[in-house]
């Protein structure tokens, strides 16, 4: 698993890669939402682009990363996710939630 | 032709990672697609996190998995993944989109969901206090040569 973090303008972008489940998904939670409250961010990018395996642990912690955001007035953008990893996401519905202009290709 | 593998696991969320791995390994052996494989890896791994966070808790028990292949024309991968744990009270319940007993565990509820969309059958049997067992199957849909195992 791999999380790397930089606040670019008033946003926070997330860069995640590797496996995410269950195992790995709190310790990611703990890292974004520690710096979304020092950077005080106002939109949230997550770019999915070497995310190579992510099962329903992984949409709990997006919903939970939306909800935070939406909780605040900001805004939370998917990006670069690979086909496997969009699959998961369109039938969980979470595309819809955030909305398809925020969930760039 | 028939193949079939058992593994047991001890209930750490570590074990996640293997588990679906080693399915997916197994599976390999037919000449299933990426997205099919992907289909299978998911749904293992959605039923493996249910055994350790749910079925045992703050427990530790054993998750025992389970996978047969059914080569041939109508080629079938079937998983079984089971736990000694608390079972589920109400597995229609369980099984709502969304429905989850832990909530502020920020869990999305959807595992259930993801295995009824990923395989072709879902099979899920629990009793209160002796534990869950989840049995799934997936069609490898025949391309050229059908699915014999390669």
């Amino acid at each position: 698993m791999k999380c790397e973090i930089e606040q670019i303008g008033g946003s926070l972008v997330v860069k995640l890669g590797g496996e995410i489940d269950q195992h790995c998904a709190e310790e990611i939670r703990g890292d974004i939402d520690r710096e979304l409250d020092i950077k005080k961010s106002s939109s949230l990018i997550i770019d999915l682009g070497d995310v190579e395996f992510m099962d329903s642990s992984g949409l709990g912690l997006i919903m939970g990363r939306y909800k935070k955001m939406a909780g605040r007035g900001g805004t939370i953008m998917l990006a670069r996710p690979k086909p496997n990893v969009d699959r998961l996401l369109e039938m969980s519905g979470i595309k819809k939630l955030i909305g398809r202009n925020k969930t760039k290709e | 032709m028939r193949n079939y593998m058992k593994l047991e696991i001890p209930s750490k969320s570590v074990n996640e990672a293997f588990a679906r791995a080693a399915v997916g390994a197994f599976a390999a052996q037919t000449d299933l697609d990426i997205n099919e494989l992907a289909d299978i890896k998911t749904s293992v791994s959605e039923a493996v996190t249910n055994s350790i966070i749910h079925g045992y808790r703050d427990a530790e028990g054993v998750v025992y998995i389970e996978c047969e292949i059914k080569a041939g024309k109508n080629c079938v991968v079937s998983v079984t993944v089971r736990d000694e744990g608390t079972g589920i009270a109400n597995v229609e319940r369980a099984m709502e989109p969304l429905f989850t007993t832990a909530p502020d565990e920020e869990r999305s509820g959807m595992g259930f969901t993801v295995m009824q969309s990923f395989m072709d059958t879902l099979d899920v049997v629990s009793e209160k206090g002796k534990g869950t067992t989840v049995k799934m199957s997936k069609y490898i849909h025949s391309r050229e040569g059908g699915g014999e195992i390669i």
